[in-house]
């Protein structure tokens, strides 16, 4: 554990070198493990300026980051720091909801997401997403699967082979292979959630949102998921919604930290974005206090 | 002695709160009791009662004025006619009214809650009514004539908001991440709905739709202002066709003087009562069968 005294010096995380800063957050051991330029090369998303109001309201305010090809971004933050609302802008999720409205310029291959011309249904085809509850359809697992293609009009030679490398690519295979006539609601928990990613992957997406995937599982399917976001981000642009510190240090290349802004008159809480960096940096030496604070569980 | 006297007294508590309790229970049995007991009765009195005459001339034979010859037929296939002619109407558009309702309709806007109030409002609007509105609107109106056509448009009207309510109750059942998770995919709103939402509400729907048939069924107050209530000895051909129903032909049995009409009358009541309970046991099977666990 680390002593309060080092609590309350501010720059003993910045300064105190990699050993101290492990200690710290407790976290650093778990950082992956592969090489992250320091700015974003391939640009998939660039957000700039962004804001999403309910109403009168506004959730998050003046967002602005880029998001990395093949890379596995998280958003991390305290609850009803705007998170999964700054997630639901990359798919244009936000539409469906009533009054919400998403200011700022979100660029996805430099065209606006936001311009008149472009069609959500066709940004949702492009950009997949995983939701926080397991919502299987209650249909067949192969049924699940085969949804998206079609109601895609995806061409494809074999709608067998399809759902067979979707669910192979989600892990998901050799425990579904003798039962794909069953009804999704037959399987467990995080077998459903990784069933929510074979249908995603099925309709051949190059991004995928994931909305805390492993909120509603247990330890063990929440492991599995992560191994396989891993080898996922060889194929797909990753952005990962999590509540859980350690899942953002173990699994992503990049972490954007939030926080909620509370107002003094009307004490309405406005997400911002606070910290955005390589996930090893951000988790070890981390640039803001508030950050620090968030990470060493002082706050959130 | 002093911690003999503080200890928790857990005796049964007085005779008389004991008494109530039983009394409470004993008096909900008797309001079960009444309803089924009555029921009980009724049924197996026009069962007795329709014996002599429960056989194949109920249903082979057409209305006449000699009882002994009388049957319903054209009194079972005017009802089959009129329910099965609602049923095509009022189910297409009561599930589409529904589905305006619950997935497109914007509930802010004024128009939008009128419609609510009044759907809710017509479910209560006497049958007769709706009787009115058939004869002056589409037997004279639109000069229908008082034919099978607009005996079923005057029912469809009548269980139509049965029918929205039901609908929208099943959709309403369907979570909403299953929406979202059909819209993630790619799939538009109406490939959604087509796809995830009816198949998901179909069962619901389904009950519903049976149960406002079952009311159609036994309707015979506006029927009788559209012309149901003639002397009917042929079955319908089209919807173009006189008509009589099978509760109008029971009403004019029974308003007979002779005897053995009155009979008639029960072995009618007991053929309503068939088609009636089957409809009703389709709808449980429906419901237990498509049950859906989220």
């Amino acid at each position: 554990m680390v002593s309060p005294v080092e609590h309350e010096d501010p720059t003993s995380v910045a300064d105190g070198g990699s050993s101290g800063a492990e200690e710290t957050t407790g976290l650093a051991t778990a950082v992956a493990h592969r090489e992250v330029s320091d700015t974003v090369k391939d640009v998939v998303f660039r957000v700039l300026d962004v804001s999403v109001d309910y109403g009168a309201f506004t959730a998050v305010r003046d967002v602005s980051l880029d998001i990395g090809c093949n890379e596995i971004t998280a958003l991390i933050g305290p609850s009803g720091c705007g998170k999964s609302t700054l997630l639901r802008c990359f798919n244009r999720m936000n539409d469906l909801i009533p009054g919400a409205r998403v200011r700022g310029l979100i660029q996805y291959h430099e065209q606006d997401l936001n311009s008149r011309h472009v069609d959500p249904i066709e940004v949702r085809r492009r950009i997949g997403m995983v939701f926080q509850k397991p919502n299987p359809f209650p249909k067949s697992i192969y049924e699940n699967v085969a949804f998206g293609p079609k109601v895609n009009g995806l061409k494809v030679d074999s709608m067998d082979d399809l759902v067979e490398e979707a669910l192979q690519r989600a892990a998901l295979w050799d425990e579904v292979k003798g039962k794909l006539k069953q009804s999704a609601f037959s399987l467990s928990g995080g077998q459903q959630q990784r069933l929510c990613i074979a249908r995603c992957i099925a309709v051949r997406p190059e991004v995928i949102l994931m909305d805390e995937p492993c909120s509603a599982l247990d330890p063990i399917a929440t492991a599995r998921i992560e191994d396989l976001m891993i080898e996922l981000r060889e194929d797909f642009t990753i952005l990962i919604v999590t509540h859980n510190m350690q899942q953002a240090a173990r699994v992503s290349d990049r972490t954007a930290f939030l926080t909620a802004e509370v107002d003094p008159e009307s004490g309405e809480r406005t997400g911002v974005l606070v910290e955005y960096d390589r996930t090893e940096v951000l988790f070890t030496r981390p640039a803001e206090q508030r950050t620090e604070d968030y990470l060493t569980g002082r706050f959130g | 002695m002093s911690e003999v006297t503080e200890a928790v007294d857990l005796a049964p508590s007085g005779a008389t709160t004991r008494l109530g309790n039983i009394a409470f229970k004993w008096l909900l049995v008797a309001c079960v009791a009444v309803a089924i007991v009555f029921l009980g009765a009724l049924l197996v009195d026009v069962v007795v009662k329709a014996w002599p005459r429960l056989d194949l001339r109920v249903v082979r034979n057409f209305p006449s004025g000699l009882p002994g010859r009388a049957g319903a037929q054209s009194a079972i296939l005017g009802t089959i006619w009129v329910v099965g002619l609602t049923g095509l109407i009022c189910i297409p558009v009561g599930v589409g009214a529904a589905l305006y309702l619950e997935e497109y309709a914007d509930r802010d806007r004024w128009f939008n809650r009128l419609i609510e109030l009044n759907i809710q409002n017509l479910a209560a609007v006497p049958s007769i009514v709706f009787g009115i509105l058939g004869l002056g609107f589409l037997v004279h109106g639109l000069g229908l004539g008082q034919v099978v056509l607009a005996a079923g448009l005057t029912l469809s009207l009548l269980v139509l908001p049965i029918v929205i309510i039901a609908s929208r109750e099943a959709i309403r059942a369907v979570p909403n991440s299953i929406r979202l998770g059909s819209l993630a995919l790619g799939a538009t709103q109406w490939q959604t709905i087509r796809r995830q939402v009816l198949p998901a509400a179909a069962p619901g729907m389904a009950t519903g739709a049976i149960l406002a048939l079952s009311r159609a069924i036994g309707e015979a107050a506006p029927l009788i202002l559209l012309g149901g209530l003639t002397f009917i000895t042929f079955n319908p051909t089209g919807l173009d066709s006189p008509f009589t129903v099978l509760p109008i032909q029971i009403f004019n049995w029974i308003s007979r003087p002779q005897a053995e009409f009155k009979v008639l009358a029960a072995a009618a009541i007991v053929v309503l009562l068939v088609i009636l309970l089957t409809m009703n046991s389709v709808a449980i099977w429906l419901r237990s069968r498509y049950q859906r666990k989220w």
